[in-house]
């Protein structure tokens, strides 16, 4: 019998490990030239990886300076910057609409709206419920205002390549220095030219105040090209999977319940089959 | 199954193998009602839903006499602009006579200087029965109910000025949703 | 619904007011009591979890429901507010999305320990024929259900795959047509996938109901394919079973809980989180890894009718296997030769997953530089023994291989110590 529960647990890790394996080497078609992706180690790797607020908070800088003259994200809205979780995320304000840091970079877009009275489209400072804008009007305009190619949304873009994180690092900081389309992780030239260069946002220093009611400055890193990258990587992560940090500690109570189940099961399995022969 | 003998030890090992049954039977039960709490509460407001919340409503615009509707949480929202009639009449009722007894008054909320501005009367535009949108375009004067307020056509209901139930089946007033006045003029619902 | 005597009598006044007119309580109890061989082992503890599959599947599902939006404008936007706005929706949303992968890891499993202990032949053909409908219905779920997120994938996989019965002579174009209603996959398309995708699991749940019956009818097999010969053979479902499924649903749990908490995108693919754009094909379509093994028989052919035909023929000759075995010994434990072949189909079984995956013009093993076998080639020699296994090597194996001595009876092999 034992020997059948072996046979049973090996089987069933093989046949996981051959579907496993067999996804890997789907997912590893593709990629291209001598260029060698370059691993990172982030914050939220791991079964109890977080998200690193200050590299969030930074990275919704270079998001809104940089990236969002042309590309979207579309399915955040503001409130979800002080979500649990988030960027922004206060104590104080469990109902993110509320928290001041959201409700400033929200009014810091304007979104379109049909007035009431005239019906005309008019302009308005976006609110914490508001999503993201629209960079273009529709896709035409994008296309015209790039070269021919639509700027893609960045929402899920962690999740949409091949590589997730690790991939929108190595396309951020591997153009060609004499080229500025070539970029050498995705092996072609791309309409995109090289969004960074050291120092072009300026990261400011962050106070806060302590229990005891001292007030520390933690000092900005430098803004070079490959801290922007990180940076900006982190925050489009916690973008495409805003509910992470929820998602992982809540695994971790179910393995621990599940695991204690199985463990009290094996033990009624035991004493229910203590005087039969199998 | 086993063979039950009546020696001392197979007792004890009967109270230990009920108490693995009970504690693999009691895990199973938490186990459940905790998996139970998700599938239920999905059903609850979404948080763009509860984002989505508030109007501005700007009151200037609306000429005496006149009455706006505005969508708000998908219900409408009744802001009347009320004649110096209707409000006198509003204000003349005997609350003590009413199904649901307020005072006018009571059924306003204050402008930025504390005051309360009667002229402007704002309500949910949900009749108390069952949930019609009662009728009461100015102008129309059979579409407003015996007491020239607001008439619900499904089932009768007659509201007077100040949105109180008069007479018909609906049990309370048409409701006050929470609001603010930002300005002068200016309102805030929700 | 079991044919073993009842032994169910109610107690109480409304009980046996119930057992007259609707003995549905007997059903429930006699159900409990079913007399079991006393040897299943692990394996058959599949049967409970793909029953508890089942059930999280149209649960999560209908939740689901509640939320999506089957129109391709939005239908891409409306998971991303599943998984972001609605209450609890992050967490429902991965369970249904990898409770698909396990249903189907389980099932394989499931369909495996069948061959093996010959759970199909007589008098069990119709456990095995329901069976494979079950399975074909599930693919047929998973497929629909795949299109709905409205990702890359989704698009092209239903693109493809509505392709093959435009592969059908005369009447393949106007068929498919039909099928999405319009000229190519779209919004009429989106719209009776996710009816079909709501209705096929409650066919599935009648189909499981057949099933099980058409198994209590004949009794279960078991590991050395003996019948059950006195009451000394059998053990009663509840407490034996239900308790050695439920441990076995505990482990089954904890992988599970582990996909859907720490890798919920592990088993797809990153190209599904782009949404649908019919002016544009990825570059490496694949279907999801529990159809790669079908998708390798596909491209192994060159000829587009052919490839499909094969890939029919794939699923169909499970449908004939009861017919196709000609050993009286259910059990590969006492087949020494045949066990070897079973072991050599399980890893064909596996090469045609891989060669599904990868790019058939890739060099799969490769022999010093730029020489190898392709994928092709592999798939090509792993599907002629998918093929010859199922229509040579099981009916003459049973015709000329001598089996070894069986034990008489269940008790006698578990007391004997065969095993």
């Amino acid at each position: 019998m034992r020997n059948v529960f072996k046979t049973a647990i090996i089987g069933t890790l093989a046949l996981a490990g051959v579907g496993v394996g067999g996804l890997m080497a789907a997912n590893a078609a593709g990629g291209s030239s001598d260029y060698k992706m370059k691993h990172m180690h982030w914050h939220f790797d791991g079964w109890r990886g977080t998200y690193d607020r200050a590299a969030m908070q930074r990275g919704y800088q270079v998001y809104r300076e940089v990236c969002a003259s042309c590309h979207q994200l579309k399915y955040v809205a503001f409130r979800h910057l002080g979500d649990k979780g988030g960027p922004y995320y206060d104590d104080h304000y469990p109902n993110p609409n509320d928290n001041p840091y959201v409700k400033a970079f929200a009014a810091d877009w304007t979104v379109e709206e049909v007035d009431l009275d005239t019906g005309d489209i008019i302009e308005r400072p976006a609110i914490p419920a508001d999503m993201f804008p629209p960079i273009y009007p529709n896709a035409a305009a994008a296309a015209a205002s790039n070269g021919g190619a639509v700027p893609p949304d960045l929402s899920v873009m962690v999740k949409a390549r091949t590589g997730g994180a690790d991939y929108v690092y190595n396309v951020l900081t591997s153009y060609d220095k004499d080229d500025n389309y070539m970029n050498k992780a995705m092996g072609i030239k791309i309409a995109m030219a090289n969004p960074l260069s050291d120092g072009l946002v300026e990261y400011a220093d962050t106070e806060y105040t302590d229990k005891d009611g001292k007030v520390h400055i933690i000092k900005a890193p430098e803004a070079t090209v490959d801290q922007m990258a990180k940076d900006v990587t982190e925050f489009l992560a916690w973008a495409a999977d805003p509910k992470m940090e929820q998602r992982k500690s809540l695994g971790l109570a179910t393995m621990l319940y599940l695991l204690i189940l199985t463990i009290l099961l094996w033990f009624s399995y035991k004493a229910v089959w203590r005087n039969v022969e199998h | 199954m086993s063979d039950h003998t009546d020696n001392s030890h197979e007792h004890i090992d009967e109270d230990k193998r009920d108490f693995i049954y009970i504690a693999t039977g009691a895990a199973a039960a938490v186990g459940a009602g905790a998996l139970a709490w998700p599938l239920v509460m999905q059903m609850g407001k979404a948080a763009d839903t509860l984002a989505a919340g508030s109007i501005e409503i700007d009151l200037s615009k609306i000429s005496e006499g006149q009455q706006l509707k505005m969508l708000w949480r998908g219900k409408p929202v009744f802001v009347r602009h009320r004649t110096p009639a209707e409000i006198s009449e509003a204000e003349s009722v005997d609350i003590a006579q009413l199904k649901d007894p307020q005072t006018d008054d009571e059924r306003l909320m204050p402008t930025p200087d504390g005051k309360l501005d009667p002229k402007y009367l704002v309500m949910v535009g949900v009749c108390t029965h069952f949930g019609c949108v009662p009728v009461g375009e100015q102008g129309k004067v059979d579409a407003q109910g015996e007491y020239g307020g607001w008439y619900c056509p499904c089932h009768g209901s007659h509201y007077d000025t100040s949105g109180r139930i008069r007479k018909g089946p609906a049990p309370t007033n048409l409701e006050i949703p929470a609001y603010t006045y930002i300005s002068d003029t200016v309102i805030k619902v929700g | 619904m079991s044919g073993h005597p009842s032994t169910y009598e109610p107690k109480y006044a409304p009980t046996k007011w119930l057992d007259k007119r609707l003995p549905i309580i007997r059903m429930g109890a006699d159900f409990m009591t079913y007399p079991s061989p006393r040897n299943l082992n692990y394996w058959w503890t599949f049967g409970g979890i793909l029953t508890l599959c089942l059930m999280t599947q149209i649960i999560t599902g209908i939740i689901l429901a509640m939320h999506y939006v089957p129109h391709v404008d939005l239908a891409f936007e409306s998971v991303q507010r599943i998984k972001r706005d609605v209450p609890f929706g992050w967490l429902i949303q991965p369970m249904h999305a990898v409770g698909a992968s396990m249903f189907f890891f389980a099932v394989y499993i499931h369909m495996f320990r069948g061959l093996y202990y010959g759970s199909y032949k007589a008098p069990r053909e119709m456990v095995w024929l329901f069976g494979c409908v079950i399975y074909l219905i599930m693919m047929a779920t998973g497929f629909l259900g795949y299109t709905l997120p409205w990702g890359q994938m989704s698009f092209w996989g239903a693109t493809v795959i509505t392709g093959f019965f435009g592969a059908v002579p005369v009447v393949g174009e106007s068929l498919q047509q039909w099928l999405l209603g319009g000229f190519a996959v779209d919004n009429p398309t989106l719209n009776r996938f996710f009816a079909l995708h709501y209705l096929l699991p409650f066919v599935i749940a009648a189909l499981v109901g057949l099933h099980v019956w058409a198994m209590h009818h004949a009794g279960q097999n078991n590991p050395i394919g003996i019948e059950p010969k006195s009451k000394k053979d059998t053990l009663a479902f509840h407490p034996f079973y239900t308790v050695k499924d439920a441990f076995a649903v505990g482990v089954f749990l904890l992988v599970f809980a582990f996909f859907v908490f720490y890798q919920p995108d592990a088993l797809g693919h990153a190209d599904n989180y782009i949404e649908a754009d019919p002016m544009k094909t990825p570059e490496h379509i694949v279907p999801e890894w529990y159809f790669l093994p079908f998708y390798a028989i596909l491209r192994a052919v060159p000829d587009k009718l052919m490839g499909i035909l094969l890939m029919v023929a794939a699923i169909a000759v499970l449908f004939i296997l009861p017919w196709l075995d000609t050993s009286k010994v259910r059990s590969m434990r006492f087949r020494p030769v045949t066990r070897r072949w079973f072991i050599l189909f399980v890893i064909a079984c596996f090469i045609l997953g891989w060669c599904g995956a990868g790019n058939p013009d890739d060099i799969a093993i490769p022999f010093g530089e730029d020489k190898g076998i392709t994928f092709l080639l592999l798939a090509r020699v792993a599907t002629a023994f998918y093929f010859a296994f199922f229509l040579l090597i099981l009916p003459i194996m049973g015709m000329i291989e001598k089996p070894k001595e069986r034990p008489e009876s269940i008790t006698k092999a578990v007391l004997g110590g065969a095993e």
